[in-house]
């Protein structure tokens, strides 16, 4: 087998473990993003065009409540930020790839795409053909992506109009941030950011949210620095 | 705005994010406040998407009578995902608990 094989190979094990926990997910999102009133082409295609989790969940909400558009635009921009940070890591790593290569694993650059590989970065370093390793992680997930919402989309189709299944986007942000609140900055920045929202809801085009987010991220970022 | 055009956009701005410090490396570095504010990013968002779904639910003003049973369920599924972290568990224990609310708020 040639070595960028086995770096692609090694590269796909090394996610299957995430591929278990985020099948379901996928699921969810396909099933709800129908729910929520996106057509079955747009549920689909969103995971491929947007290509993350968390950010899809909050567009699927925010489509079921009728936000405008720049303001769902603004809170995909906030919610993924975080890949910034990512791609700061994983930068060195890359460096020396063609801009094909960095186009390309841009794009499959999730975070679950991201652990396993920069865990082997950083114990093996840099080889010719690593790279092949996180485009076998990266695209793995992807795969695994699209079907699950697929799956998901035809789920949802079955399930009964009448059935207040939009419910299940709250509960599953819970589940995303309740597990998270492990510490007093970030249990200020729920509350900060829960409470401003509550207040300022009547805010025309829930502009709302984005003033409640950057007040629980502020107030959050301010505690941790004054510890 | 067209649901085509903020998907497009929206895609745009995530492969820009994931795009950018691969692209421009050694040429800028992400500041350390900026590093810090991003781990409050889920729970802020989060929680200003959650709590007026709870507490606002189906009217436009705050509903904090006990026949709120989405704000009912939800303490309920707060709970469920506190003890189990489990996401599976937290909407399903959520769902059921709307579900037989409801029945009992209707009767």
């Amino acid at each position: 087998m040639s070595e960028s094989r086995k770096e692609f190979w090694s590269g796909v094990r090394a996610e299957l473990p995430l591929l278990i926990g985020v099948f379901p997910f996928g699921m969810i999102y396909g099933a709800l993003a129908l729910n929520a009133g996106l057509s079955t082409a747009a549920s689909q295609l969103m995971s491929s065009i947007v290509f993350a989790g968390s950010a899809q969940f909050v567009t699927a909400q925010l489509v079921h409540d009728a936000a405008p558009g720049f303001v769902i635009i603004l809170t995909i921009a906030v919610v993924n930020l975080r890949h910034m940070l990512y791609s700061a890591s994983l930068a060195p790593y890359l460096k020396n790839l063609s801009l094909k290569w960095k186009v390309l694993l841009s794009y499959l650059l999730t975070d679950e795409a991201y652990a396993p590989s920069i865990l082997k970065y950083e114990a093996d370093g840099v080889s010719p053909f690593s790279h092949w390793f996180l485009l076998g992680a990266g695209f793995s997930l992807w795969l695994n992506w699209q079907v699950s919402t697929a799956f998901g989309i035809f789920l949802g189709a079955a399930i009964p109009k009448e059935w207040p299944l939009d419910f299940a986007l709250p509960l599953t942000f819970i589940a995303m941030v309740v597990p998270a609140l492990k510490n007093r900055p970030m249990i200020a920045a729920a509350v900060s950011a829960g409470l401003v929202a509550l207040l300022a809801y009547a805010l025309p085009f829930k502009l709302g949210l984005i003033l409640a987010a950057l007040t629980g991220i502020t107030v959050g970022t301010m505690m941790e620095s004054a510890k | 705005m067209n649901i085509w055009l903020v998907m497009l956009v929206g895609g745009l701005i995530t492969f820009g994010m994931r795009f950018s410090l691969i692209f421009l490396f050694g040429r800028f570095q992400v500041p350390e406040t900026m590093r810090k504010a991003l781990h409050y990013v889920p729970p802020a968002v989060l929680s200003a998407i959650i709590l007026p779904e709870l507490f606002y639910s189906s009217s436009d003003s705050l509903n904090l009578t006990i026949g709120n049973t989405r704000l009912l369920a939800g303490i309920i599924a707060t709970l469920v995902a506190w003890y189990t972290k489990n996401t599976l568990f937290t909407i399903l224990a959520g769902m059921a608990a709307l579900l037989i609310l409801q029945l009992f708020f209707q009767a």
